[in-house]
């Protein structure tokens, strides 16, 4: 039972972090219609953040704040130089530009900073237990799940009920609707990429926390696991892919709880035959964005 | 017309790719009429529409009040007064009527009090009022016609650009759409109606522009082009 338990608690902080990745993906594909490739080096780049402030002996919130502002920043500057000379460009245009965007960020990283993983000092309340009877919990996984849902309440509210939340939900629908409205686009384009910034460095302070260290691949993976997550979730649509972020992690835990030790290394395998297998049966996705009507 | 036009358009072209859906038309609009765009399918009345609100790229001149404002792209146009409800409506589906009202008077609060503007509106739209917090995309098509027109004409625009209004909607839903269409420009508001109901949309028009292959073939008073036998054949036998 208490195994169980942790497992849980495992699986909903992975797919939590997934969850937060897979947003930020969806919020700028539902805006401009880019998978953004550069979205784990978002990541990459608040995890050093990270790292270069706790060596300076910042303390961790502010080092995280700092990380927020900072990638949302980055976010938004690549959206100036890299995306938006190209938004008359078509999709393949888009991608190709996001993953150019990836390989010179990741380029940047490797030759300013160095290829080897770098170890993050974290405080060392953060790898404690919480015993709860016969129950130990770690503190990580927790935090993980506290910070995911303190962030999805924020995002939510901010896209309810704020002026600028509800033109982002109506741009996702029809943009130039927006424009004739006299709403600036281009604003609304900056600001999503700044929101996708804020979620990547939220997941990134996440995830160095569980592995802690960083190094110039290590958006890579789990943003890939994103993408997958935002397939599963259904294109573009934000609930879609907090579910299938959520979906995923449990599914990638579960294997690695279920599968017999000879299989584990091939756990990667049997969770993407799993989406291969849903997306057969579904291949619109979990919660599919409303298709945008036009007449 | 004697008053200086409201807006002066002159050799407007539209062009996709290779093909030309606006040859070089032009026209102008005087202050407090409506003026009735009329023609078949592809005869380049969506898209001169869309050139006038600026999301279709064009060349020729298109003054307002004077000033030309070719150069400037939607939004702008918007700030300027001038609005255009899109053919279809288009209202955004996921979002409730309140939000659609909201984004509609958002760039505009220079302007004008967006609450009180909203309080127009849901007079004038008492249907809107009743469906206040549902989501535009459970509306009727009628009730999503008229959000449509609301959320335009939160941004108190000067010119209201209206692209086929009635299109798809019940026979007595057209009388409504038809009878508001007067009542807002009795309030002064200038309005450019494209219709394919073409007799309908020349009862209540001042003047008219008969547009075909993308080029005016005729324009007068409404009232002269709705008597004329020729016409109604040609163009009104639909």
């Amino acid at each position: 039972m208490d195994l169980l338990l942790q497992h849980v608690i495992n699986a909903v902080s992975l797919g939590g972090t997934y969850a937060l990745l897979s947003l930020g993906l969806a919020i700028v594909f539902s805006i401009i219609g880019l998978i953004n490739f550069a979205h784990g080096e978002l990541m990459t780049a608040a995890g050093y953040t990270i790292f270069f402030m706790l060596a300076a002996g910042v303390s961790l919130p502010l080092a995280i704040v700092f990380a927020i502002v900072a990638v949302a920043i980055l976010a938004m500057g690549i959206e100036r130089v890299a995306f938006r000379p190209m938004r008359k460009a078509d999709m393949t245009g888009l991608l190709i530009t996001s993953f150019a965007m990836s390989m010179i960020l990741q380029a940047f990283f490797q030759n300013a900073i160095g290829a080897r993983p770098r170890a993050v000092a974290m405080p060392e309340a953060l790898s404690g237990v919480v015993n709860l009877g016969s129950v130990h919990l770690g503190i990580i996984p927790l935090m993980s799940i506290s910070i995911t849902v303190v962030a999805l309440v924020a995002l939510n509210l901010f896209l309810k009920h704020t002026v600028m939340g509800i033109t982002m939900r109506a741009a996702a629908e029809d943009i130039d609707v927006v424009r004739l409205l006299g709403l600036k686009a281009g604003r609304v384009v900056a600001t999503s990429f700044a929101v996708s910034g804020v979620l990547a460095a939220t997941a990134a302070f996440l995830w160095v926390a569980q592995r802690g260290s960083v190094d110039p691949l290590m958006g890579f993976v789990p943003v890939l696991k994103a993408f997958v997550a935002t397939i599963v979730g259904g294109l573009g649509s934000l609930t879609g892919a907090v579910a299938g972020g959520m979906l995923l992690g449990i599914v990638e835990v579960l294997a690695q709880v279920v599968l017999p030790p000879s299989m584990v290394e091939f756990r990667d395998a049997f969770v993407l035959g799993f989406v291969i297998l849903l997306l057969l049966v579904r291949p619109q996705g979990l919660l599919p964005a409303p298709t945008g009507r036009r007449s | 017309m004697t008053a200086s036009p409201l807006l002066d358009v002159a050799g407007l072209n539209v062009r996709y790719g290779y093909v030309e859906a606006v040859r070089g038309i032009s026209f102008s609009v005087a202050p407090g009429e409506i003026l009735a765009l009329i023609g078949a399918n592809g005869a380049g009345k969506t898209s001169t529409l869309s050139a006038l609100s600026g999301l279709t790229p064009a060349t020729g001149r298109i003054a307002y009040r004077g000033t030309d404002i070719s150069g400037l792209g939607a939004e702008k146009r918007s700030g300027l007064g001038i609005a255009l409800t899109p053919e279809g409506r288009r209202v955004f589906p996921s979002l409730t009527v309140a939000e659609n009202l909201l984004l509609g008077g958002a760039a505009h609060k220079g302007k004008h009090d967006p609450a009180a503007k909203r309080e127009e509106m849901l007079s004038l739209f008492p249907i809107l009022k009743e469906r206040y917090h549902q989501r535009a995309g459970l509306l009727s098509g009628g009730e999503q016609q008229m959000l449509a027109i609301a959320r335009s004409l939160m941004s108190a625009p000067d010119l209201l650009l209206l692209d086929e209004p009635s299109l798809g909607l019940a026979p007595q839903i057209v009388d409504q759409v038809f009878e508001l269409i007067v009542k807002l420009n009795g309030t002064g508001l200038t309005i450019l109606l494209v219709e394919q109901n073409a007799s309908r949309a020349l009862e209540i028009a001042h003047h008219a522009l008969v547009l075909a292959n993308g080029a005016v073939a005729l324009s007068g008073k409404a009232s002269d082009l709705l008597a004329s036998p020729d016409i109604r054949a040609a163009y009104l036998s639909a």
